[in-house]
């Protein structure tokens, strides 16, 4: 029973079959139930412009059926007790299923059978579906929601056109509705292999045995071949001010800064850096903000890590009848006292009695997004070391002052930033002077 | 050994699960205490559950015990707001509040070698709160704020108005937050009357949930609650929000204008059952066919046949009183009319037109009680489904219970459940959407003229 974890650890075992598919098993059987977690390397950084969203909606088609089993993904496990779902990012894309242990075989064969047999199945109207649900989905996501469709004006100001990153996950409506069912087969086989793709297994089930049936079920597809990595560099020559009318009752101001990619020198200590100055009450910001001055509703910030390059960003939400200058100026100030004088012993204990509760807390689930299987995968997927979890934290407790205080000014206050204002329509005047304003959609 | 795929492959019998044995204690100061071990990791949650939520709200002071409730972290004996929520980090705690209808809960959890600090920190705040002014009137201004804010979020702002169309003025007929007019006329005095005769320990249930012992567990609660004590005089008696009788309402169709709206924010139903109902294991495989799971009629339809919606689910709003049945959806504006129609279809359809399959129904039981262990991993989960056991006064086998009951559903339950619980003569459809562009598609509907609602809702 690997039940007595009184250090933080995440424990696992590690083989790649013949084809290159990575496995990672981790052993918990405090509940029966066994995660199946399988992460392929492809993400809306590997798409084109003009063909933006294809992998998120792929991830969708994933669910409708494949050659053995030609119907949807939900009934049979749904029926067996387990929870399903999937997800894209920026730079991977996540299939999972939590079953009892008595469905471990029900989950790895439908997992296997979708990596291995996927087109046979998928037809036109499949394709047609999952298309209408996918422009539905963004419309209920980002559309039709308040400050829903700043992410898409940062980005595309934060990297130059073409930049993988310049392009929400989520895609353009209008490539959305470009998008050719006969792209779907080169998009499957150029990514969709074992050799490109990484499994975990966590949970209620022996180690030997784990191996076995990811090699059974895995073990005879051809490897494929890996495809190439998407490479890429971004940064801002000068600062941009935008802003953005929305159907929203108070603005808001967006700060964001290019900042070092996920796991770099500099990653988490901007994550740190992102809580002592706006996440909690005791934060910086907060309190100044909302707690002293009362001319903000709310501020958050946080390091977006990413595998490419990451960003910094900060949010603000102005209280009725205050404008975004007024908020910019104390923010730039409280920037500036880090970037001098570093963060406070006090802001370094909380950080560091924060990352050593939340790293334990990590460990509580096995599957789903976050739990232990998907951090597996991460760390695999992302570092190459599935064992990365202790070195991770060892990140956090590695950081100081000196460290915290070079992060901020080395990436933020001395580097150009994108300002987007978004304020109600016909209210421009609340914007940051001289911004030009922006139309997405 | 290659793989048959010739067909899925079977699944093997349920694994045993022991659910979580609870012990029931009191404190001398009427608190009620209930301690689980658990075998996790060195994580340790605190829920005090305080008997009243947003329905205790005085009508008039709607959004009282949310804002009292929210008053917990600014500050207690010589600690400020600031000084708590260091604290609070310093143990690197969660802290939650969640003000349901019928009660309000506070949870708090940290690794277990702070639980007698988390437990210290959780009874001052909870039951020595100091409600300074300035705190006050901070926090006040936050919430009226954020209700200005909801006004742009079509979810809370259906939700909102569908509350009020199926309670009209019933102590549940309001989010915890308020409204406006009711929380601008709020002053300090209330939240301090509703502090001292609401949040008292005789009205109190600590659950702790943890990798320690049940004695040493209830030692961290009784050192932290034992010096709490009943106000002197005698509570008030107001009828509780569950034993007041909802207003009868009829159904109908009502639209919140949002002009140029890209979707249209869709709930439907009406009010259904109480959550002690005898039928409840019937009422919750019903609504797993229906729209209570991915596979599920209502799910299928909108989304998967006909990709009105991202996706479509239903449920019951379980509380001590009458609760509301709905479906939830956000649809293509130019398919509102259309997901109505077949939204009302499938909700009169299982009532016995098309009455629950076999194979429907061995799905939903499957899925119900296959998966249910997986709700007991985390210590918060635990504390959680525990707290819900006190606050619906169901007994401690109920864990246990659970499959076997589901598991005795039969197809005829479903439908005789259906018959009783639905009722498409009294839906009330609530949809925050483009009046231009729907009114006309759903006039044809025969759900009656539609009435305009305004964001806020009038007294």
């Amino acid at each position: 029973m690997s039940a007595d974890v009184s250090s933080i650890e995440l424990p696992f075992a590690r083989r790649t079959l013949g084809n290159g598919l990575d496995v990672i098993v981790h052993e918990d059987r405090h509940v029966p139930i066994v995660a199946v977690n399988l992460w392929y390397r492809v993400g809306s950084k590997d798409e084109r412009p003009g063909r933006t969203g294809f992998a998120h909606l792929f991830e969708h088609l994933m669910f409708e059926g494949s050659e053995h089993h030609d119907a949807g993904y939900f009934p049979p496990l749904q029926q067996a007790g387990a929870l399903l779902n999937g997800s894209t990012s920026t730079d991977r894309t996540n299939y999972w299923e939590v079953v009892p242990t008595s469905a471990v075989d029900l989950a790895l064969w439908m997992e296997s059978d979708r990596m291995g047999y996927l087109l046979p199945a998928l037809t036109r109207e499949r394709f047609e579906t999952q298309r209408g649900v996918v422009l539905n989905e963004r419309r209920q996501s980002y559309e039709n929601r308040p400050y829903g469709l700043a992410f898409m004006a940062i980005v595309d100001a934060l990297f130059p056109p073409g930049h993988p990153y310049s392009w929400m996950t989520i895609g353009a409506a209008d490539d959305i509705r470009a998008m050719q069912f006969e792209d779907v087969q080169a998009f499957f086989r150029t990514y969709y292999q074992p050799c490109n793709a990484s499994l975990v297994l966590a949970g209620d089930i022996e180690t030997a045995r784990a191996f076995d049936l990811a090699d059974r079920y895995f073990g005879d597809f051809p490897a494929g071949e890996r495809p190439p990595a998407v490479t890429a560099t971004a940064s801002l020559d000068r600062g941009r001010a935008l802003v953005q009318e929305d159907r929203v009752e108070l603005p808001r101001l967006y700060l964001a800064w290019h900042s070092p990619a996920m796991f770099a020198p500099g990653d988490a200590d901007l994550d740190l850096a992102a809580d002592l100055l706006a996440n909690g009450k005791t934060s910086r910001l907060y309190r100044t903000l909302v707690y002293e001055r009362r001319i903000a509703l709310d501020v958050s910030a946080s390091q977006h890590s990413r595998l490419l390059s990451s960003f910094f960003l900060l949010a603000v939400t102005a209280a009725p009848g205050h404008g975004l200058a007024e908020i910019a100026a104390i923010v730039d100030e409280e920037l500036r006292r880090v970037a001098a004088d570093g963060p406070t012993d006090a802001e370094m204990e909380r950080g560091a009695a924060h990352a050593e509760a939340h790293f334990m807390y990590r460990l509580q689930t096995v599957g789903g997004f976050g739990g232990k299987s998907d951090q597996l995968n991460l760390y695999n997927v992302f570092t190459g070391d599935p064992g990365f979890f202790g070195r991770d934290l060892e990140r956090y407790r590695a950081a100081t002052r000196a460290s915290v205080r070079g992060a901020v000014a080395a990436h933020l206050t001395s580097k150009p930033r994108v300002a987007l204002s978004v304020v109600p329509r016909g209210q421009v005047a609340l914007a940051l002077p001289g911004s030009e304003p922006v139309v997405v959609s | 050994m290659a793989v048959d795929r010739s067909a899925l492959p079977a699944v093997g019998p349920d694994p045993a699960f022991a659910f979580p044995r609870i012990a029931r204690h009191q404190l001398a100061n009427g608190a009620r205490v209930c301690t689980v071990e658990h075998h996790g990791v060195p994580v340790v949650t605190f829920i005090v559950q305080i008997d009243g939520g947003y329905g205790a709200d005085p009508s008039g002071r709607e959004g009282l015990a949310a804002i009292t409730a929210d008053m917990a972290d600014e500050g207690t004996g010589d600690l400020s707001a600031i000084d708590v929520s260091d604290a609070l980090e310093r143990i690197g705690a969660e802290y939650e509040v969640e003000v349901g209808a019928d009660a309000t809960s506070f949870s708090l959890t940290t690794l277990t070698r702070f639980a007698a600090r988390g437990a210290d920190l959780a009874a001052r705040m909870i039951s020595r709160p100091s409600l300074r002014q300035a705190d006050f009137d901070r926090v006040r201004q936050l919430r009226i704020d954020r209700l200005t804010q909801l006004k742009d979020m079509p979810g809370p702002t259906a939700d909102r108005a569908f509350l009020r169309r199926l309670y009209g003025l019933h102590p549940y007929g309001h989010l915890s937050i308020g409204t406006e007019a009711a929380l601008s006329s709020l002053a300090l005095t209330d939240v301090e009357a509703f502090q001292t005769w609401r949040c008292r320990p005789s009205a109190a249930t600590v659950v702790a949930v943890g990798r320690l012992s049940h004695e040493a567990l209830l030692q961290a609660v009784a050192e932290a609650f034992g010096g709490w004590e009943d106000p002197a005089g005698c509570v008030a008696q107001e009828p509780a929000a569950a034993d007041i009788e909802p207003p009868a309402t009829r159904g109908g169709l009502a639209i919140v204008p949002r002009e140029g709206a890209a979707q249209s924010e869709l709930r439907i139903g009406h009010l259904s059952a109480r959550r002690g109902t005898p039928d409840y294991s019937a009422l919750t495989v019903m609504n797993a066919v229906l729209g209570g799971q991915f596979v599920s009629r209502l799910n299928l339809k909108l989304r998967e046949e006909k990709a009105f919606t991202y996706g479509a689910r239903s449920g019951f709003d379980w509380r001590r009183g009458l609760a509301p049945f709905a479906l939830q959806t956000s649809v293509h504006t130019g398919s509102t009319a259309e997901a109505v129609e077949e939204a009302l279809a499938e909700l009169a359809g299982i009532r016995g037109p098309k009455p629950v399959t076999d194979a429907e129904l061995a799905l939903a039981k499957a899925s119900l009680t296959r998966g249910y262990p997986r709700g007991f991993e985390t210590t918060q989960q635990v504390a959680r489904a525990v707290s819900q056991l006190v606050l619906y006064d169901l007994p401690d086998a109920y864990f246990a219970e659970f499959v076997p009951k589901i598991n005795a559903v039969t197809a005829s339950d479903v439908t005789r459940a259906a018959e009783r619980y639905l009722d498409p003569a009294k839906m009330h459809t609530v949809i925050v959407g483009d009046p231009a562009q729907i009114e006309g598609p759903l006039r044809t509907l025969d759900i009656g003229e539609p009435e305009l609602l305004p964001v806020e809702p009038r007294r």
